[in-house]
């Protein structure tokens, strides 16, 4: 299924907007991204595994924090998962 | 869709000058003469005049909002003009909220500027934010946006918000009653190190022109009550592939603001909240304010060096490695001819630098705050003797040869 990347997130997997990732569930399709793109790791996971409470993930239209069966829903190709960063900017600073 | 304008205060008179300025709005039935006495009647407050506050303030001057607060700290920048069209080149150098008044002032005299020169914190942004009807956040860092939610939250007030990174936009309208706030979707910030430094992160000039404008929008729908506002949406704007989508956002039950048993009842520090170091410190915070690491001679163990000490060590011929950690598309635009390996790969990349872990080691940035943090690698690393280039490439520029060019 595919995957939309944000753009903060896009370092990590080669500029790619969209990748195409195997899964039966939300979280082993992101095992599976993780293991195709490795440096995401650390931006989406924390060091237990969990998924970071910044980084938003839609199955779809829908919050899968919000779904009965959270990162366990099940997911087929024709879904699409899009991964919502935090981001701040407005103006943007000059370091 | 209620209006934010409370109906029972007796709407302002349109004067035959407003009737024939506003005319096109006065023709729409959704606007018509009461919508236009709602804009008249309203009061905005945009925080931040930058990028997104820029357009955001110019729409809602234009299309007749009476009262617009502009709450910002800064001073207009050259580098800021590439996207804050608030600002010209005649009012380089001026306070935003001053150069944004002629603006605003030039495009529509009858609308009244309040001036809040200042940076919103916890102890005056209940103060600030009270007056207003809708508040339109477009700042720039994560402790102001939890500060302003949180704000709107506690006083009740819509907050068009909008965020921009690179080629990429986020809007909705959070605050609401009825609707989710920041904290449901983002209930806590990105630890420092996980958000993109800002070298990483240039934006494309015209992307917050879209998104303010979108803030715009949704602010005058807000006080028209008319369509439906970004209540529980939020809008993703792709620059790029030109695509919008919006995603539900959902109330969060356990919200600690917006929830039924909330633990945030009034505003906390939200420099702690978001893991910066307070800005009473020499620490990242103020750099990221602009000015960089003070003349202080160690910071975190890392011995700050002038840009005049490292010139004179060159000069003298004397054995120090100068190694530059920004980002090789900011190479391209100036540098001192030293190595180049970008601050977050310092700590993948030490091996090519074995033969320096005793040598005098003198790190440099844009302007000193990256390099402290690859200093503070390096050092991690069993490097033994590196220094932090005060100021950076900006310092070198204005110091000892002001033929480079300054981004
Ligand atoms: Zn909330």
């Amino acid at each position: 299924m595919n995957i939309h990347i944000p753009t903060p997130l896009r370092a990590y997997t080669g500029g790619l907007e969209t990748v195409s990732v195997a899964g039966t569930t939300v979280s082993s399709v992101f095992q599976q991204l993780t293991v195709q793109y490795p440096e995401l790791k650390p931006h989406l996971f924390t060091p237990e595994g969990k998924l970071r409470s910044f980084v938003n993930v839609y199955l779809n239209d829908d919050d899968i924090r919000y779904l009965p069966n959270k990162e366990e829903t099940a997911a087929n190709d024709s879904d699409e998962l899009t991964i919502i960063p935090s981001i701040a900017g407005g103006t943007s600073c000059r370091l | 869709m209620p209006t934010a304008i409370e109906e029972t205060v007796e709407l302002p008179k349109l004067s035959n000058d407003e009737i024939a300025r506003y005319s096109r709005h006065l023709i729409l039935p959704e606007v018509g003469m009461e919508g236009q006495q709602k804009l008249k009647a309203a009061k905005v407050l945009c925080v931040g005049t930058g990028g997104l506050g820029a357009p955001l303030a110019l729409y809602l001057a234009a299309a007749g909002v009476g009262t617009i607060g502009l709450v910002d700290f800064d001073t207009v920048d050259a580098s800021n003009l590439q996207r804050q069209i608030i600002h010209s080149t005649a009012t380089v150098g001026k306070l935003k909220v001053d150069s944004a008044e002629i603006m605003l002032k030039g495009l529509n005299p009858t609308v009244k500027v309040i001036k809040h020169n200042t940076m919103l914190t916890s102890a005056n942004a209940l103060e600030i934010l009270k007056d207003y009807d809708v508040i339109a956040d477009g700042t720039d860092n994560f402790q102001t946006r939890y500060l302003v939610n949180d704000a709107c939250v506690l006083l009740n007030k819509p907050n068009a918000y909008g965020s921009i990174f690179r080629f990429e936009g986020q809007a909705s309208v959070f605050g609401t009653k009825e609707g989710p706030c920041y904290r449901c979707l983002y209930p806590e910030p990105p630890p420092p190190g996980l958000v993109p430094s800002c070298a990483e992160g240039g934006v494309l000039g015209i992307l917050p022109g879209l998104v303010g404008v979108i803030q715009a929008t949704e602010t005058i729908k807000l006080i028209l009550g008319i369509g439906e506002p970004l209540i529980g949406r939020l809008l993703l704007v792709d620059a790029l592939g030109m695509s919008f989508r919006t995603l539900k956002l959902r109330k969060n039950p356990e919200c600690p603001v917006c929830g039924p048993n909330p633990t945030v009842t009034e505003l906390i520090d939200y420099d702690q909240f978001c893991g910066i170091t307070p800005p009473s410190e020499v620490g990242p915070l103020e750099v990221a304010r602009d000015k960089a690491v003070t003349d202080l001679p160690v910071v975190d163990g890392i011995p700050q060096i002038s840009v005049q000490e490292l010139k004179r060590k060159l000069d003298a011929k004397e054995d120090v490695f100068v190694l530059d950690v920004r980002e090789p598309h900011e190479y391209k635009i100036v540098n001192l001819g030293a190595p180049l390996i970008p601050v977050g790969e310092i700590a993948l990349r030490t091996a090519e630098l074995a033969d320096k872990k005793d040598s005098e080691i003198v790190v440099h940035c844009k302007s000193g705050a990256r390099s402290q943090r690859a200093a503070l690698a390096l050092k991690q690393a069993g490097f033994t003797n590196v220094s932090n280039l005060t100021g950076g490439i900006l310092a070198w520029a204005d110091k000892i040869d002001p033929s480079l060019p300054k981004y």
